[in-house]
């Protein structure tokens, strides 16, 4: 049997409504598994404007619709299920970026960048992510203890690796890292948000005339570089490409470096077993990428055709969330999925990067660096422990990507 | 064991690249490259993650 939106059997009853908040943050939402369960793809209603959209919440659906070439990723589509309340004329403003654009646009994009991260190429960037990792180590060392581990280690290292990758300079941090946290923050208002946007991209915009001019040794310059002969983009596509770099190169992982320390902090058995045997962290770290699926809010899609997920058909032009924290916690492929275990064989299958034409294109610089960042923990400060009450902190509960606020850590 | 690649619908996730290092790899661009076609049965267990792994579904495997 298959079934419309209009048609679904809840009709006239109040829709759930999206986003659904954690209980514990080493877990889902406690109503993902109930949707799981019993109505796996299902209708909702988002928080920010009450328009309906589909949850899709089983591993192998979220797939599905990910891998799907009949959704779109067009955020200027009138179904598009938008986190943010963005008034419509600035919506008519927003320039696409690779995010939300389809083929074949964001193929002829998505290629100028993917060999900039490719296996070899993260690689090579090894060493130099270690000596930032070790230098802001010792720094955090000779303050004598407590600090707060997001400010000292978990922002600093994605945020200075980012910086060499695309030529931004890291003199300048304070400042988009501010703008690029109240871009993340679902309570601004429109006005705060579009603020923070225009703020970034001005900043940009002069970072990338200047190297049209003077090429570096950098990301944005070999991109530019490319761009004479290939003309895929302009300069405004430059510094919006810039933007989701930089942004999307530094909130994500921030948010994953410190969770995952509290995450191996209360959990010293798995903890004393990596420390014993350092080749089970690449393991360890797709099971926290796992447990946390940070970007959950973030996979929203819209029918271009009516297509079947499960037992229901989407209609041309409707919303979806394909939640992959939902399909990381799905228990037909990850069994007891809330239970942190680094020896869990079929981790890798999470969906935390995404999946599809628009899967994460710094995943593999994301894993170097949690590599770099717990390895070095793990074996220059043995003796790290929580200076906080684990009930005390705050996590970002109404942000795009979930994380903590403040860490305090002492050794 | 055969495999093949649809370089088209490559988006340069590198998941091969990194899960089955002896049978993928990337070209200067990014784009999957076929080391092996014909992988020994010892590689197999790599091989299948690369391709199941694979967000683009760009690899093909035939036994």
């Amino acid at each position: 049997m298959t079934q419309s939106a209009d048609a679904a059997p809840d009709a006239g009853a109040p829709l759930p409504q999206f986003p659904m908040r954690r209980t514990c943050p080493f877990s889902e939402p406690r109503e993902y598994a109930a949707m799981r369960a019993d109505n796996p793809v299902s209708r909702a209603a988002l928080k920010v404007n009450g328009k309906p959209t589909w949850l899709v919440t089983r591993h192998e659906d979220v797939r599905q619709v990910l891998g799907d070439g009949r959704v779109s990723s067009n955020l200027k589509l009138p179904g598009y299920p938008h986190q943010f309340h963005i008034p419509e004329e600035m919506l008519a403003q927003i320039r696409p970026m690779l995010l939300s654009m389809d083929p074949p646009e964001h193929t002829a994009q998505r290629r100028m960048l993917i060999r900039e991260f490719t296996a070899r190429r993260v690689k090579e960037m090894r060493p130099r992510i270690q000596e930032i990792v070790d230098e802001r180590v010792d720094a955090m060392l000779a303050t004598g203890g407590p600090v707060d581990l997001v400010t000292a280690l978990a922002l600093p290292v994605p945020s200075l690796v980012i910086c060499e990758l695309l030529g931004v300079p890291y003199e300048d941090h304070a400042q988009f890292e501010e703008w690029s946290a109240a871009m993340m923050n679902h309570e601004l208002s429109p006005a705060e948000y579009g603020a923070a946007v225009q703020a970034l991209d001005a900043y940009l915009d002069k970072l990338v005339t200047l190297k049209e001019d003077e090429p570096g040794d950098d990301l944005i310059s070999r991109f530019l570089e490319k761009n004479r002969s290939e003309q895929v983009a302009d300069h405004v596509d430059v510094v919006t490409m810039a933007r989701l770099m930089l942004v999307g190169g530094h909130e994500t992982t921030a948010n994953m470096i410190a969770l995952g320390v509290l995450a191996l902090l209360q959990h010293p058995e798995q903890l004393a077993e990596l420390q014993e045997d350092p080749a089970l962290l690449p393991g360890a770290i797709e099971e926290l990428l796992r447990v946390f699926s940070i970007s959950d809010s973030g996979t929203a899609r819209v029918a271009l055709e009516d297509i079947e997920v499960g037992d229901i058909t989407i209609r041309a032009g409707e919303g979806i969330l394909a939640l992959n924290n939902a399909a990381n916690h799905d228990e037909s492929v990850f069994p007891d999925p809330a239970t942190l275990d680094i020896h869990r064989k079929e981790a890798r299958s999470h969906l935390a990067f995404g999946y599809g034409i628009h899967q994460c294109i710094g995943a593999n610089l994301a894993r170097v660096e949690l590599e770099a960042v717990y390895g070095t923990l793990l074996r220059r400060i043995p003796g790290l422990r929580l200076a906080a009450d684990p009930d005390e902190l705050r996590f970002k509960d109404d942000a795009m990507v979930y994380g903590v606020y403040e860490l305090p850590v002492t050794w | 064991m055969r495999v093949t690649t649809e370089r088209d619908r490559c988006v340069g996730s590198g998941q091969c690249a990194l899960l089955s290092p002896e049978v993928f790899d990337q070209d200067d661009h990014g784009l999957v490259v076929v080391l092996r076609e014909e992988p020994a049965d010892d590689l197999r267990a790599g091989v299948l993650q690369a391709a199941d792994l694979c967000p683009s579904r760009s690899i093909r495997v035939d036994s």
